[in-house]
Parts: structure tokens; C-alpha cells; sequence
């Protein structure tokens, strides 16, 4: 039965936007009526599916990261109004030497910034896909149907295996982001330690494992045959090396 | 972004960045897209530091929503335009994804309920995120959104009606709701 109390009191009421005294007036109605008091229930059903379900989306560390360049600029330089002989000439000498260190060793740094930030962001995805709900998107055993999801989304080929047998179980899969691009992820389970393995293609020469720790997650990268994959568990070390071996002997 | 003051640039890292987790979600439950969303995003909030002079204290959460909620809507004029005015025909968008076949083949209760709130018209898809997952009263809500609070109230009440309905009927049968 449909009751005559305007539907706008109800939502007032629940939300608790009412004041005391249409609060009490509410209540008093409510003592006798069926049809509030269920949508109250309903209200609160469905209050309760939203907030507690994980569907929030907190923003990737690329829109952070994006954001937080945006606000510190690399200052610009102000050229020194009479420069001196001398000064040009020391400036010139550290260039020189600064320039001969970037030659010799630059690339060995730039590429150690790089691992640092991927793994950063990495773990930063591990941390999210721990939250309930939100590990696989495909939950399979499958080889098959694993790869064939991700064959329906993917612009790549994807080697999908499963490793039970060497104690690693393929769990499924997902679509995550990292430095802003699509990502496929291997959920594997390891002893109970969920592995998430973070897959994209390269065009980077093939690379031995690189690993690493970070917030008390072990990761692992490493590229082959113009992709690059990346394992990322609480697992210890030894166990991801160890998923190493099975994906580069298999794939 | 240059043209922030030091002192500017800290009052905005103090008062707007902690709500890049609440601009992003509203702009990825409007756009249903993480890659929009992320782009959209981070266009409003360079927006907001652009005019971040203009923001004399107050709800900063508010004052970043609407920014967002504007840019999304901007957005979606330019790239799904379809989207916005079919809004109001709501048989025409129940029809379009959150059919009861739909509904009930969709894995788990969370693919259901993210399908059933993504099939709702943008306009409702708001306002419960804004009063569900983001907790605002109905008169952060009308700031946010531009409407009148009676607007933001009748919205909401026809939005969770919809996903109620979409939610505990996936396949029509009968009139058990699962309460």
C-alpha cells in the first residue's frame, strides 16, 4: 500500500537530513506504517550494497604523479648578470666533468629511476588488488580461459600457464593500470601468498631479473621476448625467483 | 601552472590534493572508464589550480567536485553525446546494458552492482555516488551538482529505486525482493 507521507520525508529521514522536529513527526508515522518502514529496510539494504562492496576507484599513482609534476616545475635558471672569465670557465670545466659521469654512468642510473618508480607503482597496484574483490577479474584455473579473456582485450598476446604442479596456481586474471598504460595481470597463489605478475609488451632488448623490495613486498622484472613482466608477492625472494624459472623456461 | 605562488602552491596541496582519490572516483563512475576518467581527472584538477586564486576557503571537496563534475560533463557532451540526452528515457537505458539476462550472467554481486549503476542515466549515477560513496549531505550535493536541493532529493530518491529494482530483481521473476 502506497502511503501518503512524501517520499522526500522518507529519504530525509534516512540520510538524516531532517530536523529533530520532522525527524519525531517521521518516527510517530513510521510507528504505523508498513509501506515506510519496508522502504526504510530497502533503503538500507541498498545503502549498505554500495558502501560495502569495494567499488570505490581511488586515482592511480600516474595522476598523483602527473598532478604533483604540475606543481613543482623544475625551476628555471637565472644566467648571472656579469659573469667573469673565470666563472664561465669553472662552469664550463663541471660541465664537462658532469657530462663525462652522465656518459659513463648515466644509463645505469636512469634505468635504476626507472625500476624504482615501476616498482613503485607496481606495488602501489599490488596494495589495491589485495582489497576484497578486486584480485581477479577472471577467477579460472584455466589456461585457456584465462588467455582467451585476455585475447578479448588485449592488443598482445598473452603466454598464460599454469604452474600447480610446481606449486604456483594460476588464480585468474585482471586489467590493471600502470604508468598509465594497460597492463594484463597473472594472479598466482603461492603457499597462500597471492603473486600478482604485471605482463605488457617492449620494445627493450631482453633483460636478466632485476628484484627488489619495497613497503615489505619482493618484486621481480624482467623482459623476454619484447615483454616485460614483473612479480610482485609478500612471498619471500627465493619463491619468486623460483616463478621466475618456471615463466622463462615455459614462455 | 607555473603562475601559483609558493604559498598558494601549499595551501593547495594542504586543502585540494587530499580529494584526488574523490575526483577520480566521481569521474570514472560518470564516465564508466578508468583511462577517461584518469585523463578527465587530471584536466580538472589542473583546471582547479588554475583557478585556485578564486577559491576563498570553504568546502574544497565541494569546490574540486564541481570542477570535476563540470568537466565530465563537457567531456561527455564532446565525445557521448548520446549519453546525455537519452538520459531521461530511462526504458531506453535500462534496455542498453543492465538487462535482466545481463544482470544475472554478470559473475559476482559486484560485477552486478557496478553494471546495474553504470546502466543508470549519469544524472542519477551521481548523485548516489556522491551520497553513497562519498558521503556529501544533499546540500553539498546541490553545490556540487548546480541543482536545486528538492532536484538533488527527487534524483536520488528515482536512482535508488532504479538500482534497487535492477538489483534485487535480475531475472523478473516474480516480485521477491531479497531484502
Amino acid at each position: 500500500m502506497k502511503c501518503d507521507f512524501a517520499d522526500s520525508l522518507l529519504q530525509g529521514y534516512f540520510d538524516g537530513e531532517l530536523s529533530d522536529r520532522r525527524a519525531a513527526e517521521f518516527e510517530r508515522h513510521l510507528g504505523h506504517c508498513d509501506h515506510c518502514a519496508t522502504e526504510l529496510v530497502d533503503l538500507d539494504w541498498l545503502s549498505g550494497r554500495l558502501q560495502l562492496t569495494p567499488i570505490y576507484e581511488p586515482a592511480p599513482a600516474s595522476l598523483r604523479r602527473t598532478i604533483n609534476t604540475h606543481l613543482h616545475p623544475i625551476a628555471p635558471t637565472r644566467p648571472a648578470s656579469q659573469p667573469l672569465l673565470w666563472q664561465w670557465l669553472t662552469a664550463a670545466a663541471a660541465l664537462l666533468f658532469i657530462a663525462f659521469i652522465l656518459w659513463r654512468v648515466g644509463p645505469e642510473l636512469r634505468s635504476d629511476d626507472y625500476q624504482a618508480e615501476l616498482a613503485g607503482e607496481i606495488v602501489d597496484a599490488h596494495l589495491r588488488s589485495l582489497q576484497p574483490g578486486h584480485m581477479t577479474e577472471i577467477a579460472s584455473n584455466d589456461e585457456r580461459v584465462v588467455k582467451g579473456w585476455f585475447d578479448a582485450k588485449l592488443k598482445f598476446s598473452l603466454p598464460v600457464r599454469d604452474f600447480a604442479r610446481a606449486g604456483f596456481a594460476l588464480n585468474g586474471g585482471r586489467l590493471d593500470v600502470v604508468e598509465g598504460r594497460s597492463v594484463a595481470v597473472l594472479v598466482y597463489e603461492h603457499n597462500g601468498h597471492p603473486i600478482n605478475v604485471f605482463v605488457w609488451p617492449t620494445r627493450e632488448p631482453d633483460t636478466s631479473p632485476r628484484t627488489g623490495s619495497r613497503q615489505g613486498f619482493q618484486w621481480v622484472d624482467w623482459r623476454k621476448d619484447k615483454m616485460e613482466f614483473c612479480a610482485v608477492s609478500d612471498a619471500a625472494p627465493a619463491d619468486l625467483e623460483q616463478l621466475h624459472k618456471l615463466f622463462h623456461s615455459s614462455v | 601552472m607555473g603562475e601559483l605562488e609558493l604559498e598558494d602552491r601549499e595551501r593547495f596541496e594542504q586543502l585540494v590534493l587530499p580529494y584526488v582519490d574523490a575526483a577520480f572516483n566521481l569521474a570514472r563512475w560518470l564516465l564508466r572508464g578508468r583511462a577517461d576518467a584518469e585523463d578527465v581527472a587530471q584536466e580538472a584538477l589542473l583546471r582547479a589550480c588554475r583557478f585556485f586564486r578564486g577559491f576563498h576557503g570553504g568546502d574544497a571537496r565541494a569546490w574540486l567536485l564541481q570542477i570535476v563534475r563540470n568537466t565530465c560533463y563537457t567531456w561527455l557532451e564532446k565525445n557521448r553525446p548520446m549519453e546525455l540526452s537519452t538520459e531521461f528515457d530511462e526504458e531506453i537505458h535500462l534496455q542498453a546494458c543492465a538487462t535482466p539476462e545481463n544482470l544475472a550472467i554478470a559473475g559476482d554481486d559486484r560485477e552486478r552492482l557496478i553494471l546495474a549503476l553504470e546502466t543508470l542515466p549519469p544524472r542519477f549515477r551521481e548523485v548516489l555516488v556522491l551520497r553513497e560513496l562519498e558521503g556529501c549531505s544533499y546540500k553539498e550535493i546541490a553545490a556540487i551538482t548546480s541543482l536545486p536541493i528538492g532536484t538533488v532529493m527527487s534524483s536520488l530518491s528515482r536512482a535508488r529505486r532504479q538500482l534497487h529494482s535492477a538489483l534485487a530483481n535480475p531475472t523478473q521473476k516474480g516480485a521477491v525482493r531479497e531484502v
